[in-house]
């Protein structure tokens, strides 16, 4: 009987690319399918893969696509060097390594019966996408939605189109800041911790997800403590290279814990000892 | 397996080991002089080992001396571990081909060679077993460990010396070899005689112990004593010091200490105790393509928590200082690795403060932090609860 | 009037204050409305009132020579607007710039600067609070001049 751990973890799967979607001058969307046209693509929202590009070298990219939708696989994707540069220079047609899923999801049970406060900046969206999807798919189990999402400016906003779809689901309300407004910008500026204020839910029914940079989790989560959210009801997503995702490279830990099996998301509680240790 | 008493075997006999396991289809690893060091390289016959060579360890040290015997065993622990073997230092992890858009994985990795390693030291069994925890114990097997380590045939050796280098009192996994082997010797030598006391710890090894000694001699209470006796002054032999009381929460709490910047003036971030470490087992993946980009393959390769780009983020590298990462590397095998593995990543060989360059001594550092702890201002939040994934 | 002390007394800005100073309060406010596009007040200009928004979003803008306004942040519905008539030399650091039909309630705090000086517990009431405010936004202003989303350093 193969079990997850008999499988090489080491071998990736091929799969071709479906779709490539621009979202800003440097992050792009690809949906993958399998190659050999086999489905139920399952993941956890929060989990994510390694991507290979042939020749090139691989990386961990956080899934953001659909859990209900089974018959792919969807990546947001910024380029910021040779290997993710490699990565959305794909084509329709062209083949990519996948491996995984991998790490700890969201705790989407947990959350069943409270409000959800998801936040996000920059690219940090993408890794919370799932969860969305999923509270939108499963009203009644969640409570109130609330999403706060900052980015850097107006042109570095992803899903632009799908957030003013939230906005408009019941009990759901979908703040948006950027850090640099523009000259024609008609909304919230500065950090995505000022949208604190407007969110409009009970704190003591509520779990936070939060993703984004190292040092915007850290205020985010020390601002949510003082707004009355529980430690324990608190949740990041880490990162740290990786070249295995298996616990075996060594390169992503954290402390004591391996990003990539223990995390990538971890409850603020452990991680708030360590977020103040420099250079860990 | 019924426990068989101890046998006694000539120097003679002992000659017939490798032959037999050959004839049993084993490449036999052994010890063997190269390069002024005594290394682990294929062996074909007894006369390949490093027969009456002596290693001289010292902090930033290394020389071989000859001895005054021919004792083939007389020497500590070398440069190279067996990791060298069982989770070595470049290996192919797949090899694929393009073709048009799509690509294919061939399955074209061949096996690895049956082994056996012969004069494996207490400490890297110990070592072994640390690391058979690592890459078969937890969530993931590592199939490249996996298919080194199935089948190996171990002929373990009691140390009877030790070098001021060697702390494997300290960490409980030396000198006695205590399981995890087929057969165990210990070399007993004198001017009138060569032999080796033999202990089975295994079916497979009672079996190659039979053809070497068809009707072996049991070895006599005396022979015995005299065994543990060479074992014992091994351990008398030991000069240094760790001491592991609640040493993972006295690293944990002592993040800050002053110390760090003390043994950042001194470390080179040279890397080397990572790689002749017997339990680090940090790597990295390399993808090589050929010109045409048809053909790719990925490379696993050790690395090390000392480089610069080890451990980074979008910003840029985690761990700048050297101070950070010999900080790293010293909690993660003392105390990090606790949580994580249930057990120490330290077996206490030494190799670490031999081959440092500039001699840093691993127990010393222990012994300054433990000495002047960080004052009772320091959090005690930084204490870690064991690892387990949710 | 009552409408505006019932406001000022439920806003969580002056939580905690005494009636005695929110009846105080009251009588230094008034309703005010800026439209859209409109500046509510200019760098350098003396600065005598701030401002409890009810609605509207407003921009805090800096001009640079030979640069666009640059847009530090914005502020919107229950925000408190201005905090330098409280300090000498009581003179506006930047524009404020309603980006929406911005309503209001403005405070006058040249009135309400004697009567701290008279009163030295109404005035460490307040600094207590705009000092709270003034804390925020310098971590905020520490978070965005970090500037976090930036590719490689």
């Amino acid at each position: 009987m193969a079990t997850a751990a008999t499988i090489d973890p080491m071998l990736p799967q091929p799969y071709s690319v479906r779709q490539v979607a621009k979202e800003t001058p440097d992050t792009f969307t690809l949906t993958l399918e399998a190659s050999n046209g086999a489905g139920g693509n399952r993941f956890q929202p929060g989990q994510f893969s390694m991507l290979w590009v042939f020749g090139v070298g691989e990386l961990p990219i956080s899934i953001s696509g659909d859990p209900a939708e089974r018959d792919r696989l969807v990546y947001t994707v910024r380029s910021v060097g040779q290997a993710t540069h490699a990565l959305v220079s794909r084509e329709v047609g062209d083949g990519v390594g996948v491996r995984g899923p991998f790490g700890t999801g969201w705790p989407m049970e947990k959350a069943e019966g409270r409000d959800v406060l998801v936040i996000a900046g920059g690219i940090g969206l993408a890794p919370l996408r799932p969860v969305i999807y999923e509270v939108l798919h499963n009203r009644e189990r969640y409570g109130r939605l609330v999403v706060l999402y900052g980015a850097r400016s107006p042109r570095d906003l992803l899903y632009r189109k799908e957030l003013a779809a939230w906005a408009r689901r019941r009990e759901t309300q979908v703040l948006v800041t950027v850090d640099y407004g523009g000259l024609s910008w008609r909304g919230h500026v500065g950090v995505v911790t000022t949208l604190f204020k407007f969110a409009r839910l009970q704190p003591a029914r509520s779990m936070a997800f939060a993703c984004g940079p190292e040092i915007m989790m850290r205020f985010v989560a020390r601002d949510l403590e003082t707004h009355g959210l529980a430690r324990e009801n608190i949740y990041l997503s880490m990162e740290r290279n990786m070249k295995c995702a298996v616990g075996f490279c060594g390169h992503c830990q954290y402390g004591p814990h391996f990003v990539c099996k223990d995390g990538p998301i971890f409850p603020y509680d452990r991680m708030r000892p360590l977020l103040e240790k420099y250079e860990l | 397996m019924a426990t068989q008493a101890p046998a006694l075997l000539t120097l003679q006999q002992l000659e017939k080991l490798i032959p037999a396991l050959h004839s049993r289809g084993y490449q036999v690893i052994g010890p063997t002089v190269r390069d002024g060091a005594i290394i682990y390289d294929v062996v074909e016959d007894l006369s390949d080992l490093p027969a009456g060579w002596t290693d001289e360890q010292e902090a930033g040290r290394y020389r071989l001396r000859r001895r005054n015997d021919v004792a083939l065993f007389g020497y500590v622990v070398g440069p190279q571990s067996w990791k060298k073997y069982l989770y070595p230092a470049e290996v192919r992890l797949l090899t694929a081909e393009r073709s048009g858009q799509a690509f294919r994985i061939l399955n074209n990795e061949p096996a690895p060679p049956r082994r056996a390693f012969l004069g494996v030291r207490a400490c890297e069994l110990a070592a072994i077993a640390v690391q058979d925890r690592v890459l078969q114990g937890d969530r993931y097997r590592d199939p490249i460990y996996a298919a080194r380590r199935e089948g190996i045939f171990i002929v373990a050796v009691n140390c009877t010396q030790a070098a001021p280098t060697c702390f494997c009192t300290s960490m409980g996994t030396g000198p006695r070899v205590r399981g995890g082997y087929d057969l165990a010797l210990t070399e007993l030598i004198a001017p009138d005689k060569h032999q080796f006391v033999i202990e089975v710890g295994s079916d497979a090894g009672a079996e190659v112990l039979a053809e070497l000694a068809p009707a072996p001699s049991v070895a006599s209470e005396a022979v015995c004593q005299e065994a543990e006796a060479a074992v014992e002054r091994a351990a008398s032999q030991i000069q240094r010091r760790l001491d592991t009381t609640g040493i993972r929460d006295l690293l944990y709490a002592n993040f800050d200490h002053p110390r760090w910047d003390n043994v950042a003036q001194r470390c080179l971030t040279c890397a080397n105790c990572t790689m002749v470490c017997p339990t680090c087992f940090c790597t990295t993946v390399e993808d090589v393509s050929d010109v045409t980009g048809t053909h790719a393959e990925r490379w696993r390769k050790w690395d090390s928590c000392f480089s610069q780009n080890f451990s980074y983020i979008h910003g840029g590298s985690v761990r700048t200082s050297a101070k950070s990462r010999y900080r790293q590397w010293m909690t993660h095998k003392l105390a990090s690795w606790i949580d994580q593995f249930g057990s120490s990543g330290c077996v206490g060989c030494g190799r670490c403060i031999t081959w440092c360059p500039v001699g840093i001594d691993i127990t010393e550092e222990v012994r300054a932090i433990r000495e002047s702890p960080a004052s009772s201002n320091s959090r005690s939040n930084s204490k870690e609860s064991s690892h387990g994934s949710s | 009037m009552e409408a505006l002390e019932r406001i000022i007394a439920e806003h969580p800005f002056f939580a905690g204050l005494e009636s005695y100073y929110t009846n105080l309060l009251t009588g230094c406010a008034a309703n005010v409305r800026f439209d859209a596009g409109t500046y509510i007040f200019k760098e350098g200009e003396e600065a005598n009132e701030f401002y409890l928004i009810r609605s509207g979003k407003v921009a805090l803008e800096i001009f640079a020579p030979q640069r666009k306004p640059v847009m530090l942040a914005t502020l919107a519905e229950g925000e408190i607007l201005g905090w330098s008539w409280l300090l000498p030399p009581y003179q506006w650091r930047f524009h404020a710039h309603a980006l929406e039909t911005v309503r209001a309630i403005a405070l006058d705090g040249k009135c309400l600067r004697t009567k701290c000086e008279d009163n030295h517990d109404l005035g460490y009431e307040m600094l207590k609070r705009f000092a709270r405010i003034m804390e925020q936004r310098l971590e905020a202003t520490c978070l965005q001049l970090l500037d976090v989303y930036a590719v490689g350093k």
